[in-house]
């Protein structure tokens, strides 16, 4: 398992591309490995054979962890993916070749070590059976690397070694200090207990990806005491600038204009007034990032992607717009790269667009806060002057990590994000 | 330190306890003038004398009983058995006398003796000359029964068999002779009796065994290396106590044992390890014990041809080894 990333220190294997047997040609992708969402390919490392595949598609292992055997031709072997080279090669003979010795000598093997044949259910040995008891390890889950398919004493050894095996103890209940509101998001990862499918019912594997997505949001909620507030914006101007602005934008730079850029235009500019909220919790410590990267969140089709603008304090409107288009193509074609989805200090939702009035975000790990921007929506509001006005009104929803935050702070923030919004018109803010 | 084969090793150890304690002696068939048929007395009845180093007549009942009654007078007979064929004459006396003296006088009289002799094949010996015998005592209690595979091993435990105070059998394998060497040292040391000998650390699969096999499976192991399976080899060194200890965990470090010897498979002495380590370890095997043994023929041919098919080589261990790590 190569390094992909400076602090990555596992992969997953998405899907492998090649086959127990195939040849392939050097640089040729053999695997998908998935680390935080990111597809990345393995190329082989040299011309040859792919003698073993040693691990299993959706299976988490360490960086330097072998994942294949391949026999590069000329008797050297190279291991992919970092590892110390294993030697496959042809077995010379030993001494002179003895006579075929029939079966019905007792001198040979046992004829137990057959395996039977395939979709037989496959038969597992008591060391087997007794580490998957053990720890709790669904083996079906597992592909193995003996004869004919056979899971081994080994496979299972090595999988529990990955940490692939289940956590038993149930997370710490949170302490009463905690004040998690909302919706808690109960996803137990590789659960092998739990709802059973009934007849009828449609069962999806859960695939990396989903795994992945599972295991960040459960961190988050398990190591973050969450709580929750909301401010609620007159963005009237904001709507009516863009109605504006619109039809010219679009001619100019060749894609529409979006709400969001001027979210992330507020909310850069509030962070920079309360640089805390850009924080993170690190133990001993609460690191205060001096970057300001922002992560979006993207919905595509089959998953979440949370995309990072690196320094959006550098860029304008129409620079944020022109990085949010790019981000979430990329995003939709699955083409997102490592440095795409790191580095976020802070992440912004928009929610709104998917018509939400109100929700209560999980934190993306490990930053401090996420901030939702909620549906704009005209209703009567009572004005600074007692009159009642139709306006166009959104929420803004915080979740925050109240190690580091609290109602005050975020309060502030939220105020200086608001001040900013509703500042927005025609003729009010630049976009360039 | 010498570079030592394993009858120099054998006929040092001797020479090392004849030396050091008086009633120690010899008797066998040619063991005296003729220094044995391999030489391993040559040279101690000239420095001991005919009393200590006798050439009996040709009768192994008699050379065992006569040193059962030696032992019960107080002394320390090594009787040697000229080819471990020639035993069974002798089984009377060691089953039914030697083995179980102490037992039958409740203590009184005791039997300390060495009976050793030359066994297994390839070497062209026939059916008279190359078998395998040890499987006819390991199930006697009141015996001890040991095999080393190595010069090093041999004289560490020779001279324990010596010191023993019960009655030991103590083979050594004709093919190993000449043909294995190790570094002996100079200066006295024991070997204890019932204890195995790892000899090659591995991970993969464990190979149990003893003998001139242990050479073969060494060799397969190098070989199974290269192709990226380590593999255990445990020699037993002792077949009667055998050391249940060692056996269990080099069983269960693998999970797939594989026990090799040249004597016949069944009821053989495998047959009795396999037993033990299906008792003790159960849920730690990752596959069904395997035994790579002598074929159940009667005899080992003579034919040239016919004598390579039935002997274990290097390179049938190695298929065997080979099949378990993959399995």
């Amino acid at each position: 398992m190569p390094q992909l990333g400076e602090s990555v220190t596992e992969g997953t294997i998405g899907r492998w591309l090649v086959k127990q047997g195939e040849r392939v040609k050097k640089y040729q992708p053999i695997a998908e490995v998935i680390t935080d969402k990111v597809n990345a390919e393995i190329p082989a490392p040299a011309d040859g054979l792919i003698v073993r595949l040693e691990t299993a598609e959706g299976l988490t292992v360490k960086v330097g962890t072998l994942i294949a055997v391949m026999d590069a031709g000329d008797g050297a072997v190279a291991a992919s993916g970092g590892g110390a080279a294993a030697a496959v090669g042809p077995a010379p003979a030993v001494g002179p070749a003895p006579a075929a010795r029939p079966a019905a000598l007792a001198g040979a093997v046992s004829a137990t070590l057959v395996q039977p044949g395939e979709g037989d259910g496959g038969r597992y040995s008591p060391a087997v059976m007794r580490l998957a008891q053990e720890h709790k390890i669904d083996l079906a889950r597992l592909a193995g690397s003996g004869l004919g398919g056979r899971i081994t004493r080994k496979d299972v050894e090595r999988f529990i070694a990955s940490g692939g095996a289940v956590a038993e103890a149930a997370a710490p209940v949170p302490a009463a200090a905690d004040c998690v509101a909302g919706m808690v998001a109960a996803v137990a990862p590789e659960a092998v207990s739990g709802p059973q499918p009934l007849g009828g019912d449609q069962v999806i594997p859960v695939d990396a990806v989903r795994r992945r997505i599972a295991e960040k949001m459960v961190q988050s909620k398990r190591e973050t005491p969450h709580a929750w507030t909301m401010l609620q914006v007159d963005v009237t101007g904001l709507v009516k600038l863009k109605e504006a602005m619109g039809e010219e934008f679009r001619r100019r730079e060749g894609l529409g204009l979006s709400f969001v850029p001027f979210f992330i235009k507020a909310t850069v500019e509030a962070l920079k007034e309360y640089p805390i909220m850009g924080s993170q919790w690190a133990g001993d410590q609460i690191i205060i990032r001096k970057e300001i990267n922002i992560s979006v969140a993207v919905a595509t089709e089959t998953a979440l992607a949370v995309p990072v603008i690196k320094n959006a304090d550098r860029l304008s409107i129409a620079g944020l717009n022109h990085a949010m288009a790019e981000l979430a193509g990329k995003a939709r074609a699955g083409k997102l790269s490592l440095d795409d989805i790191s580095g976020g200090t802070f992440t912004v939702n928009n929610t709104g667009a998917f018509g939400s009035y109100l929700s209560a975000p999980i934190i993306n790990y490990p930053q401090a806060a996420i901030l939702s921007f909620e549906a704009i929506t005209k209703m009567p509001v009572v004005l600074e002057n007692d009159a009642i006005a139709i306006r166009s009104m959104m929420n803004l929803c915080l979740s925050l990590d109240h190690r580091i935050l609290d109602g005050l702070v975020c309060g502030r923030f939220l105020q200086a994000v608001k001040a900013r919004l509703q500042s927005y018109g025609p003729g009010m803010v630049s976009l360039y | 330190m010498a570079v030592l084969n394993l009858v120099d090793a054998v006929r040092e150890t001797l020479r090392q306890e004849m030396r050091r304690d008086r009633d120690v002696w010899v008797v066998g068939e040619d063991v005296g003038r003729k220094g044995g048929v391999f030489g391993a007395t040559l040279g101690l009845f000239d420095e001991f004398g005919p009393e200590r180093v006798q050439d009996s007549p040709l009768t192994e009942s008699a050379i065992v009983g006569v040193g059962i009654g030696a032992a019960l007078y107080g002394t320390k007979p090594v009787c040697e058995i000229q080819f471990a064929d020639f035993v069974f004459p002798a089984m009377n006396q060691i089953i039914s006398e030697a083995a179980k003296m102490r037992f039958r006088s409740n203590g009184a009289w005791t039997v300390p003796m060495v009976i050793r002799a030359p066994f297994g094949g390839g070497v062209h010996g026939g059916l008279y000359h190359s078998q395998s015998v040890e499987q006819y005592f390991t199930s006697t209690a009141g015996l001890k029964v040991v095999v080393p595979s190595t010069p090093y091993d041999a004289k560490g435990l020779l001279t324990a068999a010596v010191r023993d105070p019960d009655p030991v059998l103590f083979f050594e394998h004709k093919g190993l002779y000449r043909a294995v060497k190790s570094e002996v040292p100079d200066q006295e040391y024991v070997i204890p009796i019932g204890k195995a000998d790892v000899k090659r650390d591995g991970s993969d699969i464990t190979v149990i065994t003893y003998g001139k096999t242990v050479h073969f499976c060494l060799e397969a192991a190098a070989q199974l290396e290269k192709e990226g399976y380590s593999a255990l080899v445990l020699d037993l060194r002792t077949l009667l106590p055998l050391d249940k200890e060692a056996i269990v965990a080099a069983a269960r470090k693998t999970g797939k044992v594989l026990i090799v010897h040249e004597a016949g498979k069944t009821h053989g002495v495998g047959a009795e390890v396999a037993a033990l380590v299906a008792e003790e370890c159960l849920f730690d095997l990752d596959a069904p014990v395997q035994r790579l043994c002598g074929p159940d023929v009667p005899a080992m041919p003579y034919a040239g041809p016919m004598e390579k098919f039935f002997m274990l080589s290097p390179s049938i261990c190695l298929e065997a080894m080979r099949k378990l790590a993959q399995f």
